[in-house]
């Protein structure tokens, strides 16, 4: 029996297991639209902006592991997936885009709401199709879906012209995929983990920087008996953050920019890094020149590209983490590492990195703490970018993998709300918690309106500090307290809450916080909470830009003489 | 020359597949100096011949970013092989009868060929590596070039191996070759 194109993609998807399609429609692609009520286990959530969608099933992807799934039309539809699609992209979520694109007599002709989105995403996609002929949808979404989630993960966007909606064409839907081009390497090279492991056998301050390849690999088990056996150390990235309890006594917190002061100073001194899982991203790594100055590298990855990108490598190895901790496991001895453990510790205690201030005023770190001790660090934090984001992922203590979920690579301001939505809609049954601040929040603030009418129950914590805030800091020390477009005012956060229908609280004092937080979590549905917190706190740690990770900041201290030329700051990336 | 790297890149022949690697060199900031597509021996897969100046471009960044494009089956970095390398170039120069017969000569000393004769002009075609076209083209300057058209670069290495490995084994005399010209 024949079926419409319409009816061979949402096969398709119920093949693949999809559950949930984060969506808005829109003439292109309104003939699968009219064919989703055919196919009742997909459900599907209409954001009010495509950007949310992307964002949604980027967030759904991390969360749970599967694809996630986002789906607009044609032209102005397509383009607002582009931010959450580059954000994926960055963070090696896998996602699957689709796009109505005009029909196939129109394409090229600059048809209404046409636009080349294969072109544009090119860039920022893993790969795209155009399906020009509807024989081979069933084929292109098998494809998509398995170059997603397999190798290093990514989108895929699929761009699908009207009229292959309508054709017809029998379904098959392939058991096997067929890319002659695209082999990752799975099992690292047997010789090359025989020199990791001499090397690991060998150091006197071997220490692990653990990335998200960690948790994309599920191979959070291999990493703690590796540290273990060995008795090495771990920080982790920013992305990497809950694929090893920061509760174990081997773990040191978040490395980089805002990364922990001993943390820093343990790569400064390390004289083995294994960087697992992780690319050497410039936030982690501060200025390259000076970065672990001291330490051979072994650095483990699936992605062979990524090897010797933007730091010296001395033994690289290819593959999948889980595969390659795995072997390593089976050939490092035990050994301890007494003296630099003591090392580490005595950093900690002496830079202890995350103490809060006393103050007055209501302090953002203290919310977010405050957030973790109601939670009892069971909830999911979904952020946004800026100051909220550092303050989530230095004072929320984090488990469990991905249990941190948050924008790395392209740093997206409003990526928090519509993730957090994309979480709690594959895991209903965890807590999870967008902390957000009142700039960022305000960038994708219209999907208060899909939770409320899809009835996903996020809790909302806006850190409100009048400022975009993370902005104004650089601007307090690099240009001369010149806050120039960082003030924000209002706006009125209760009401905004109110029109959009879920209740809110304010918070301006410390005793209201933790009433508030078990307030929200009493709650059935979606709450917010506006915390209105002191508004010119900055975010400590900081390695200022062109400084190395040992040149870390505690504190505002006197050294750190304020620039108020910035044409005088290092060449660095921002 | 020495920092001109030679990759050769077999690709699925597919709609945009050029667009594809052409983008990634742009947006990965990396130099090109040449760029030529063809078939291959294989059925639907195409042959690319870029030339990188490693001066300017860490080549095998380029090699492991144009490999990790899903179209692309091989990527080699041919460099170091013992290669056959060709270019072929049309050159037009104004010729009178003068003029023509020493440019005859200089046309048979390279090899080339005359493929147009005009009243004021010849056209003559050339394959070579980059220097015999070079060489010759600053000998025909002195009589006034009008127009050129240059492919960019194709190379093999030389022996028995092929681009992608044979399914049998080889035995390896056979992979040995002897260099003709």
């Amino acid at each position: 029996m024949k079926l419409t194109g319409a009816q061979i993609l949402c096969e398709s998807l119920v093949a693949e297991g999809v559950e949930v399609i984060f969506g808005f429609p829109g003439g292109a692609v309104l003939p699968l639209y009219d064919t989703l009520p055919q196919y009742p286990q997909l459900r599907h959530i209409l954001v009010r902006h495509e950007q949310g969608a992307a964002h949604a099933a980027d967030g759904y992807a991390r969360a749970t592991g599967k694809v996630g799934v986002c789906l607009a039309t044609s032209g102005p539809g397509a383009t607002n997936l582009v931010t959450g699609i580059a954000n994926a992209y960055l963070d090696s979520s896998p996602v699957v885009a689709i796009t109505g694109q005009v029909a196939r007599p129109f394409i090229g002709k600059d048809a209404f709401q046409e636009i080349d989105i294969t072109g544009i995403t090119l860039p920022i996609t893993k790969h795209n199709y155009l399906v020009l002929d509807v024989g081979s949808v069933a084929r292109v979404v098998k494809e998509a879906f398995y170059l997603a989630r397999s190798g290093r993960p990514g989108p895929i966007l699929i761009d699908v012209p009207r009229d292959v909606f309508i054709d017809q064409a029998e379904f098959h839907y392939p058991s096997q995929v067929n890319l002659p081009g695209y082999k990752p390497t799975l099992q690292g090279h047997p010789a090359q983990v025989k020199k990791a492991v001499k090397l690991i056998n060998e150091a006197k301050k071997p220490l692990i920087i653990a990335g998200r390849g960690i948790i994309i690999s599920r191979a959070c088990a291999e990493l703690e008996q590796l540290a273990e056996t060995a008795q090495i150390p771990v920080v982790s990235t920013l992305l990497g953050i809950g694929c090893f309890p920061e509760s174990h006594v081997l773990s040191y917190g978040m490395l980089g920019m805002h990364g922990m002061a001993y943390a820093n100073m343990a790569v400064d001194a390390a004289d083995l890094i294994i960087a697992i899982g992780m690319r050497f991203d410039d936030r982690a790594t501060s200025k390259v020149n000076g970065f672990a100055p001291h330490a051979h590298i072994i650095h483990i990855d699936i992605d062979p590209a990524e090897i010797g990108k933007n730091v010296r490598v001395d033994v690289p190895i290819v593959g999948d983490v889980k595969m390659v901790l795995s072997a390593l496991n089976k050939l490092v001895t035990p050994i301890e590492h007494v003296d630099w453990v003591k090392q580490l510790d005595n950093w900690r205690r002496e830079h202890p990195s995350t103490t809060i201030r006393d103050s007055e005023g209501l302090l953002p770190q203290f919310v977010v703490q405050k957030i973790y001790e109601v939670t009892q660090g069971e909830a999911i934090i979904v952020t946004g970018v800026g100051q909220n984001q550092m303050w989530a992922a230095q004072h929320y203590r984090y488990n469990k993998p991905n249990s941190l979920i948050s924008s790395g690579g392209l740093g997206t301001m409003g990526f928090g709300l519509p993730a957090a939505m994309g979480v709690k809609a594959g895991l209903p049954d965890n807590a999870v918690w967008c902390v957000d601040g009142d700039g960022s929040f305000q960038m994708t603030i219209q999907e208060l309106a899909t939770i409320v009418q899809e009835r996903v129950a996020v809790k909302i914590a806006i850190i409100n500090n009048g400022y975009l805030g993370m902005i104004r800091q650089w601007q307090e020390l690099f240009y001369g307290k010149r806050y120039v477009a960082s003030p924000l005012e209002g706006p009125d956060f209760i009401k905004i809450a109110e029109a959009y229908g879920l209740p809110a609280l304010r918070v301006k004092h410390k005793e209201e916080v933790i009433p508030a937080i078990e307030q929200a979590m009493a709650h059935q549905g979606p709450f917010l909470i506006d915390f209105v917190v002191e508004p010119e706190e900055n975010v400590y740690p900081m390695v200022t830009p062109g400084a190395t990770l040992a040149q870390v900041l505690e504190e505002p201290k006197k050294e750190l003489k304020i620039v108020s030329d910035s044409a005088k700051l290092p060449v660095s990336n921002i | 020359m020495a920092t001109k790297h030679t990759l050769v890149a077999l690709v699925e022949d597919k709609p945009g597949v050029l667009n594809r690697m052409a983008s990634l060199f742009r947006r990965r900031g990396f130099n090109i100096d040449s760029i030529v597509v063809g078939h291959s021996e294989v059925p639907n897969l195409s042959r690319m011949t870029f030339v990188v100046d490693g001066a300017t471009t860490t080549v095998e960044q380029v090699r492991k970013q144009l490999d990790k494009v899903v179209d692309v089956v091989k990527v080699s970095d041919i460099t170091g092989d013992d290669l056959i390398i060709r270019e072929l170039a049309l050159i037009k120069v104004k010729a009178t009868s003068a003029t023509r017969s020493e440019i005859i000569e200089v046309v048979d000393i390279f090899r080339a060929t005359i493929v147009d004769v005009a009243s004021g002009s010849v056209t003559i075609e050339v394959t070579g590596d980059e220097d015999k076209i070079n060489s010759l083209l600053s000998l025909l300057r002195g009589f006034g070039v009008k127009e050129i058209a240059r492919t960019g670069r194709i190379a093999m290495t030389r022996g028995g191996i092929g681009s992608l490995p044979v399914k049998e084994n080889q035995p390896k005399a056979q992979t040995r070759g002897r260099r003709i010209s």
